[in-house]
């Protein structure tokens, strides 16, 4: 940004391209939505990394004497039914809810967009293969079928990551073979073709850098999704287990003392709310910054 | 358009075996032996090996996949093995109860995220644009459960206004005819149970209706945005129609294509949805009976559940897509 203002004010240094990430960012920049949504997602990131240092108690040390204590400058969000501090579980709760959401969509990304480049790249039989796989993948309502595969595996935090990482790989294999199906037809391609690379230099240096922007929006929603998804499942008894401190498995028992200590309930998915708007926002943003013509 | 119905129906066939498949696979990824589950841990080798030849579980995969496959189609989901109950009677009982509250959910989330849509593109760039737009946004991210037990704490708790859970008092009888209570009220003309179910009802539509309501919302906006740039609408203005005759009457019914496609998919999401919805709410339908099975180990229970609400949401999703057809001519010529 500061470069290619600069560029403008002096025509003797013009850069021909300031390069596409540094354009990219300085879209992203002028948008007031995504730079609200980096700041939850660096906020609630760093809090997540920094926890034992920023976290004023143990997360999962219980205090009996203390139950159900509301707010106050001992306890800032409160205690739980087990006198544990409401503050430091969601501080820590943070790491699992966002552990789970990069983990899943990691999965989800590294099998979604091989299976997506094969299918775009070499179509025939291996594209109608895949494709029609991940349609039926796709007939399952996605909760259904998470429910269903943790349901299958048992109740744990890694088969809530694997389940959440495989509802999502359909979505990444469509995006990644669409945008190679586009890629493959371009000039550059058909040149280093004719220069003898390999299929695989192809791929890995020509066609996926390519279809690069639509993977970066998708990650970024599908990371805010993963984390609704895990405290779904959480939630339900199905994801983290007691004690872990998970957003969701926060607010599996609350119902028994809502009207006591409503703020057991309440804190928790304030978390889980501001964190999806979070990536919601940074992920829009991302969209119009990486393709100005979708913003038209 | 008989001919486009005939090739879609057909193209169900496929999609419908897949589900199948894909739910026999799952089912054999159960850490557990199905049973063990059954006869308990302590079983001695002989009582197993019997009940396992008993159920044919000794068969290759591909025997038993084909012997699923017939079973399913003669309507034979398997018994539960807790409640020892075919699970087509189990579902049967459940079934209207998510029905009635996807149904209610959906009707909440067209009605309001169409109007709000329609106002929101009719008066762009206003603070009803952009509060309904931030809501939306906020709706769209929202942790339904969270959102439940929320509008429990105040419209229950607080201002008593709503009951916690369930779908009717024990107080109230009601003559069961199709188990759908609004409809069993209504068909006995039973006013009292009428309005306790109705009451039951508000809060889980509510919350269910949420995430859709946002994304109908968003896109009832930005597909009436782009009708009302379209040169018909620019004559139908140049003729001297007022606003709202414009777009009520020209914009709106292209701008429905891609809105009736969202509501379709979204079903797929309601019935997720349902799963949680109805754990907060107590509300005995085919999301408790899955959740339940699932700790149970029920896994029978589990695998017709599933099949049967994936099922229907291909169905609803060629629904859809016949819809689509209706409403756009150019594809069933296509």
């Amino acid at each position: 940004m500061g470069n290619h203002a600069a560029s403008l004010a002096r025509p003797v240094e013009i850069r021909i391209a300031p390069g596409f990430y540094a354009d990219t960012w300085r879209r992203l920049r002028r948008s007031p939505g995504a730079m609200v949504g980096l700041a939850i997602v660096g906020l609630f990131g760093t809090l997540a990394v920094l926890a034992p240092l920023v976290a004023p108690a143990n997360p999962i040390t219980q205090d009996l004497n203390a139950r159900l204590l509301p707010p106050s400058w001992g306890h800032w969000l409160g205690t739980d039914d087990l006198g544990r501090d409401l503050l430091s579980r969601i501080i820590y709760g943070g790491r699992t809810s966002l552990t789970v959401g990069v983990v899943s969509i990691s999965l989800a990304l590294v099998v979604g967009a091989l299976l997506g480049l094969l299918a775009g790249f070499y179509r025939g039989w291996a594209d109608s293969v895949t494709m029609r796989t991940m349609d039926i993948m796709l007939a399952f309502p996605a909760t259904l079928l998470a429910i269903f595969i943790v349901g299958i595996r048992g109740p744990s935090l890694n088969n809530a990551m694997l389940a959440i990482g495989v509802i999502n790989i359909p979505i990444f294999a469509r995006i990644v073979r669409g945008s190679v199906l586009r890629v493959r037809q371009e000039d550059f391609v058909e040149g280093a073709r004719a220069l003898g690379a390999s299929q695989i230099r192809i791929l890995g240096r020509h066609v996926l850098p390519n279809a690069l922007a639509p993977i970066i929006v998708q990650a970024t929603l599908g990371i805010g999704s993963a984390v609704l998804e895990a405290a779904g499942l959480s939630f339900l008894g199905l994801g983290a287990q007691a004690p872990t401190p998970e957003w969701g498995t926060m607010l599996t028992n609350t119902r028994e003392f809502l009207r006591d200590a409503p703020w057991a309930a309440t804190f928790p998915g304030i978390a889980i709310l501001l964190t999806v708007v979070g990536f919601n926002l940074l992920g829009d943003g991302l969209r119009d910054a990486l393709d100005p013509r979708l913003r038209q | 358009m008989a001919r486009y119905v005939g090739r879609r129906l057909l193209e169900l066939v496929p999609v419908a075996f897949g589900v199948l498949l894909v739910v026999f696979i799952i089912s054999h990824l159960t850490p557990a032996d199905p049973v063990l589950v059954i006869l308990g841990e302590h079983a001695s080798p002989a009582t197993v090996e019997r009940l396992r030849a008993e159920l044919r579980l000794n068969d290759p995969l591909p025997v038993q996949f084909v012997r699923y496959v017939g079973g399913v189609l003669h309507g034979d989901l398997g018994r539960s093995i807790k409640q020892n109950e075919r699970v087509t009677v189990q579902l049967a009982t459940r079934f209207p109860a998510t029905f009635e509250l996807t149904i209610a959910a959906m009707l909440i989330a067209s009605a309001v995220g169409i109007l709000t849509g329609v106002v929101a593109a009719a008066r762009q760039n206003s603070w009803f644009d952009a509060v309904s737009m931030f809501a939306a946004l906020v709706g769209f991210s929202m942790p339904i459960f969270w959102l439940g037990i929320m509008l429990i704490l105040l419209f229950a708790w607080y201002l008593g206004w709503v009951p916690i859970s369930g779908r009717l008092d024990y107080t109230i009888e009601l003559t069961r005819l199709t188990n759908f209570y609004l409809l069993d009220a209504l068909l006995t003309r039973n006013w009292a149970a009428l309005g306790n179910a109705a009451r039951h009802l508000i809060l889980p539509a509510v919350t269910l209706s949420t995430v859709p309501l946002a994304i109908i919302a968003r896109m009832t906006r930005s597909s009436l945005l782009e009708v009302l740039r379209q040169d018909y609408v620019r004559t139908a203005r140049a003729k001297g129609l007022a606003e709202r005759i414009v777009v009520m009457r020209h914009a709106l019914k292209n701008a429905f294509i891609p809105v009736v496609t969202v509501i379709g998919l979204n079903v797929g999401s309601l019935l997720g949805g349902a799963i949680l919805t109805e754990t907060i709410f107590a509300w005995p339908g085919m999301g408790r009976l899955v959740v339940d099975a699932i700790f149970a180990r029920d896994y029978p229970v589990v695998q017709g559940t599933v099949l049967v609400i994936a099922l229907l949401f291909v169905v609803v999703n060629l629904l859809v897509d016949l819809s689509y057809a209706y409403l756009d001519p150019r594809i069933r010529y296509g």
